[in-house]
């Protein structure tokens, strides 16, 4: 099975006949230990530290279909290297397109893609509920927003209460984690301005990148979306993908390693203009946030058991389903 | 409009990948089976004598032609779907004939359960090929995308996830 490599330390990365070789740099920028990693085993790279790597490289990586996602000092997704799109499609892309220019079919699309998104952090919401948080309050109202959702009439509305769930949604966060110590106050970004904050960026970013590495195992255009705006980033329907599952596998996590203590307030530096996550915090998460992926739950549809990185790409299938009008979009809903 | 061999065979198998595969949406790449019949072509005659070769001639590519005697070879995982194996195999002879070579015949060979099998073309498979061709540009040409055809062979097909998939 293909693995993603998180890259931390800086080093080299360079081609060594068919194989990757990777030699990190010490604290005195000298070479240090070398690693081997085989082509077959890669599926993609995430860089947090800085990498040396020539064309060479890249050409190699190219022709293996890996891609390479770039993240800068503050853990903002900077860009992707990615391999030649090798799955294309003329008639998907041009249903992909119709879907978007069409105010009505892309309205169709826009308003499930939030009626899932809503659905999966009810879900999470209820589960906390029923552990004796309480937050019936916001389950109620974000209920109402979800129940208006049908009459929208445009993107630009459907978008309005995606933001309006969301920021109720995260009125709650401060009471799903039961150390003391995390504020939430409101979202804030670039930079964070606290430690809840930083590591929903954090977060975000990693199941954007996520998203963005399935779709491209698939014929779906990622530059072209159905909620967000193409262009809001490169790969905007990495965005809307993502929405749908945040609250599963972004949220979940975050809850998880504070409730475990898993992370710790040692493990962000806070400064001046805001807060981010340091290297350890940072590795647990990514572990953690692995972890989730490979989890596996038993399929209802498939019969079978599948991973919530498959799901992704299940999404991506039921996407393209809909967009040659095979069968209609049903987002995903958590079921369990 | 170029037929393939994978046109004919998916013909033969199921008219929803067909169309499917000819709309451009094919599952190929990520699907274990594809990966093992690569390595299994491959690996599977290294003895294999220097007078084969590989030939292209309109959509289809025949891996293993030996011109001397005129023998098709191609090799299969498993003949669980001999059929559409067949099938393939017979077109590309007949697309040989077109392009005037005489009598060639077929090999199917399936390393794996160390079994052969001969095909040869009669006047029969010329006619009902010719229909295959037909049906195959009827199919693809269709708008919109066939049923699931629901089988049990569905479950080792690399379009499942995507056929069943709902939700």
């Amino acid at each position: 099975m293909k693995k993603t490599f998180y890259l931390f330390n800086p080093g080299r990365m360079s081609r060594q006949d068919n194989t990757l070789k990777y030699t990190a740099y010490d604290e005195d920028g000298a070479d240090g230990q070398t690693r081997f990693l085989p082509i077959e085993d890669v599926a993609d790279l995430y860089v947090f530290g800085s990498l040396d790597a020539n064309s060479a490289l890249y050409n190699f990586l190219g022709k293996h279909g890996v891609s390479v996602h770039f993240f800068d000092y503050y853990e903002h997704y900077t860009g992707s290297f990615m391999a030649k799109e090798y799955l294309l499609a003329g008639k998907l892309q041009v249903a992909q397109t119709g879907h978007y220019t069409s105010p009505k079919k892309r309205l169709v699309l826009a308003r499930k893609l939030v009626e899932g998104a809503a659905f999966n952090l009810l879900k999470n919401l209820r589960y906390y509920q029923s552990r004796g948080r309480q937050v019936g309050e916001e389950i109620a109202q974000i209920e109402l927003y979800v129940a208006v959702l049908p009459h929208a009439t445009s993107v630009a509305e459907i978008m309005g209460y995606e933001g309006n769930i969301r920021q109720t949604y995260y009125r709650c966060y401060e009471q799903l984690v039961s150390v003391p110590g995390f504020g939430f106050g409101t979202r804030s970004t670039q930079p964070p301005q606290n430690e809840l904050n930083a590591l929903l960026s954090f977060g975000n970013m990693l199941c954007y990148a996520a998203c963005l590495s399935q779709i491209y195992h698939t014929q779906l255009n990622p530059t072209i979306s159905f909620l967000h705006e193409p262009g809001t980033r490169r790969f905007s329907l990495a965005l809307d993908l993502a929405e749908i599952f945040k609250p599963l596998l972004v949220d979940r996590t975050i809850f998880r390693l504070l409730n475990k203590k898993e992370i710790q307030p040692r493990d962000f530096v806070r400064e001046l203009d805001g807060c981010l996550l340091k290297e350890t915090g940072r590795k647990t998460f990514v572990r953690v946030f692995e972890e989730r992926l490979k989890e596996t739950i038993q399929h209802r549809r498939l019969n079978r058991a599948v991973s919530y990185q498959h799901l992704i790409k299940l999404e991506c299938y039921k996407l393209t389903k809909h967009l040659l009008s095979i069968e209609e979009f049903q987002p995903f809903k958590a079921w369990w | 409009m170029r037929i393939t061999g994978k046109h004919v065979n998916y013909y033969h198998i199921c008219h929803r990948k067909l169309w499917l595969f000819h709309s451009g949406i094919s599952f190929q790449q990520t699907h274990d089976h594809v990966a093992d019949g690569t390595l299994l072509h491959e690996t599977a005659y290294p003895q294999r004598a220097q007078r084969y070769r590989e030939i292209q001639i309109e959509g289809i590519k025949i891996d293993f032609y030996d011109p001397h005697d005129r023998v098709v070879h191609e090799i299969k995982r498993s003949n669980k779907m001999e059929q559409a194996s067949i099938a393939q195999l017979q077109y590309y002879l007949l697309v040989l004939e077109r392009h005037g070579v005489d009598g060639p015949t077929g090999l199917l060979e399936y390393p794996k359960i160390r079994r052969t099998e001969t095909v040869v073309l009669t006047d029969a498979d010329r006619f009902a090929i010719g229909q295959w061709e037909i049906g195959i540009e009827a199919l693809v040409a269709q708008p919109v995308c066939l049923p699931v055809i629901n089988k049990p062979f569905c479950k080792n097909c690399s379009y499942y996830d995507f056929c069943y998939s709902g939700e």
